[in-house]
């Protein structure tokens, strides 16, 4: 059968809205061999905290290009960012507008209502 | 309240809604592009890797009249001839116009590339290299869209409601993720391009915007939709082990053309034991494959995580690198070594062939309410050849942008705020549900999604499907006006869940009524209770709303006059 691995990931989310000071969050997530960060976000989501606000379509295609964040310090696509069992730290891009939590303000200008 | 105006309003910005757009400000209209997602990235269009299928003959000669001939062959008799007509008469217009367009179709000698395809008897499949077709489409209509100053785009904003009166489209109801906000929009004509269903269920090929929210806000506006049992079950999506950046139904053109064997958990071949042909050739229709594996499975002769392998082991390493070309990386950089493993494959939902009623225009039977792309029911019957979705975007697309502009000449709107007010007052009964607890519609969602896998997926009976319709009934009936939401307004996903899950449960219940009324198996439709075709099913299911509740009747498939073209 499936072998269930028993390993934890914590992922320390950056929290908040540009209009306050922010906060970090952990949340423990049962890891699989081969998931990515983007999984581990939507898992908490069904799971843990439905509020976390991430932006993300095609979920493991890597082809709509809306899920970039920084995963410990680096820009990534979560989809394609490997989880790993430990600690992994995940904040919204530093370079865009704030929306909130992980969601940036990624839109082109004149898609804007 | 911000409240837009314009002639044409298009739900949806795939590859079926962005060539809307186009085909529609060509036409003179003005026109809003709406998208819940960004424009052009939320749906199945980018997401497509193989093929698209058209009888441009530039490979070898053909005829789209050979191809309307392979559609109706896999559609099991259940094909609206003149959409399938439609498709493949205006497929090469559509190709060869997304190549002007910019689209750099495959090419070898001086022509554009076409290769075989299952159950398309010439070669007619274009591609974009490599494995980038869809999202080179996408690029292509982005860019296009972005060129026409008539088209107004908008990202972020998710449709929950058409708005009626007497039987014609007004306008819709619209939520702004980024803050929350209701935004109404008023239009003389309006575009259902809001993509397939495939999320409904736990295996799936789908992207996060796939809840079959066309089926539902057409179906709550009046239309009518076809053929909602008929859902695609891709029968090799990937598996395990667990691969991440590729999209899931990757397999399947290397399979075909480097010969992969489809294995059962003992490493035997065994789709030929279910009529198929399968020894190293790739013959075996979409369906055939998908029951065979669960078959399997159910007789505990599956692969371990309850599909099939494939395997690519009988290939030396030098071939599998000139097929795969830089994919076999990505593969190795997931750990997928394939000279010494084989990886795990198995159905998932991939394509709706159902959905909404249309006339050859596109049309609804509401007056302005158009749909098109994979919103469409009936071109493709009871089961689709690989290839015809995308070209059934592009021309779906390009003919409800023109007949919606052409309307849009003759219309104008009775708008009245007062039509709102429904969709308006249902989002303030869910905020005024805000709560640091109880159940949350993602919740929910993820429960519907295996409850449709397990009683409404590849393999049905009676007593599954009716089990799932119970459930649906009590989730629509219980749950829904009682699920939480947090207190957030910038960005709230849970609002938009709520949505999205109003809809789906919505479009669930279509799926599982057709397919329980349905007492056959046919194409996609497995019934085990049922196990044969029964030919007194050779009509198509239409189901409407009535008084609240869903109803269905049978109807005669639509065919094409004898001597050709039916369609103006
Ligand atoms: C992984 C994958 C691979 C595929 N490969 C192929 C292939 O190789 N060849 C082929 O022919 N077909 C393929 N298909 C099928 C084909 O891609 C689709 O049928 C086709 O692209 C559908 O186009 P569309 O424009 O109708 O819908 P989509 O491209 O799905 O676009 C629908 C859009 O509507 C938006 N939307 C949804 N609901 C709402 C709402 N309520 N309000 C506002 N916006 C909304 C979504 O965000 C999305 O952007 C594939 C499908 C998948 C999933």
């Amino acid at each position: 059968m499936v072998d269930r691995s028993i390993k934890k990931a914590v992922l320390r989310v950056r929290r908040g809205t540009a209009n306050d000071e922010g906060r970090y969050n952990d949340f423990e997530v049962p890891f699989e061999e081969g998931m990515s960060v983007l999984d581990a976000l939507r898992w908490i989501r069904v799971n843990l905290d439905s509020s976390l606000a991430i932006r993300y379509s095609c979920i493991n295609a890597n082809a709509c290009k809306t899920c970039m964040a920084l995963v410990n310090g680096e820009v990534e696509y979560t989809c394609i960012a490997k989880l790993t069992p430990g600690i992994i730290t995940v904040e919204p891009l530093p370079k865009r507008p704030l929306i909130r939590d992980l969601v940036t303000d990624t839109v082109p200008e004149e898609e804007k209502l | 309240m911000p409240n837009l105006t314009t002639d044409v309003l298009i739900v949806g910005a795939g590859g079926a809604g962005m060539y809307a757009a186009i085909a529609a400000a060509r036409k003179g209209a003005s026109v809003l592009l709406l998208d819940k997602s960004l424009v052009g990235r939320g749906g199945a269009t980018v997401m497509a890797q193989m093929t698209v299928a058209a009888a441009i003959g530039q490979q070898e000669p053909d005829d789209w009249t050979i191809h309307f001939e392979d559609t109706l062959k896999a559609g099991r008799g259940l094909c609206n001839e003149e959409l399938s007509a439609l498709l493949c008469e205006e497929g090469p217009k559509r190709i060869l116009e997304m190549e002007q367009w910019g689209t750099r179709w495959a090419r070898e000698n001086g022509h554009i590339k076409q290769e075989m395809a299952p159950g398309h008897s010439r070669r007619r499949c274009c591609y974009v290299d490599f494995l980038n077709t869809g999202p080179a489409v996408a690029a292509t209509l982005r860019r296009k869209v972005g060129e026409i100053s008539e088209i107004r785009r908008i990202s972020n904003v998710t449709i929950i409601e058409i708005v009626t009166k007497d039987g014609r489209a007004l306008g819709a109801v619209g939520l702004n993720v980024l803050d929350g906000e209701v935004v109404t929009f008023q239009a003389k004509a309006v575009i259902l391009a809001a993509g397939g269903l495939t999320k409904l269920y736990a295996r799936n090929s789908a992207s996060a915007n796939m809840g079959g929210e066309a089926y539902a806000l057409a179906l709550w506006a009046g239309a009518e939709l076809v053929d909602m049992e008929f859902v695609q079950f891709f029968p090799i999506g990937h598996l395990a082990p667990r691969l991440v950046g590729m999209d899931p139904i990757m397999w399947d053109p290397f399979r075909y053309k480097l010969g992969g064997k489809l294995l059962n958990g003992q490493f035997e071949e065994f789709v030929d034991r279910y009529g198929g042909t399968d020894f190293g050739q790739y013959t075996a229709t979409r369906d055939l494959a998908s029951y065979a594996i669960l078959k399997e499975a159910e007789a505990g002769r599956g692969s371990p995580h309850g599909g099939a392998y494939l395997d690519f082991r009988h290939i030396p390493e030098n071939q599998l690198r000139a097929a795969f070309g830089p994919v076999i990386d990505r593969l190795l950089l997931n750990g997928i070594d394939l000279t010494k493993t084989p990886v795990e494959v198995g159905p998932m939902a991939h394509y709706h062939m159902g959905g909404v009623r249309v006339n050859n225009h596109m049309e609804t039977r509401i007056n302005g309410l158009y749909a098109a792309g994979e919103a469409v029911g009936g071109a493709n019957g009871a089961n689709r050849l690989s290839g015809n979705a995308i070209t059934e975007a592009f021309v779906f697309g390009e003919r409800a942008g023109s007949s919606a502009a052409e309307a849009a000449q003759h219309l104008h709107v009775d708008w009245e705020p007062k039509l709102a007010a429904a969709a308006f007052e249902r989002l303030n009964a869910l905020r005024s549900r805000q709560s640091s607890d109880g159940v949350r519609p993602v919740a929910l969602q993820a429960e519907l999604q295996n409850l449709m896998w397990e009683n409404a997926g590849p393999f049905r009976t009676g007593a599954k499907l009716a089990a799932a319709l119970a459930r649906i009934q009590q989730m629509q009936r219980d749950d829904l006006p009682n699920v939480t939401v947090t207190d957030e307004t910038v960005y709230n996903l849970d609002l938009l869940d709520w949505c999205e899950l109003r809809a789906m449960l919505t479009t669930a219940e279509t799926v599982v009524r057709s397919a329980l009324a349905r007492n056959e198996s046919r194409g996609a439709h497995q019934r085990e209770d049922f196990p044969d075709s029964n030919e007194s099913m050779l009509k198509n299911q239409v189901v409407e709303l009535r008084k609240g509740e869903i109803v269905s009747h049978w109807t005669a498939p639509v065919q094409l006059h004898p001597g050709g073209k039916s369609h103006g």
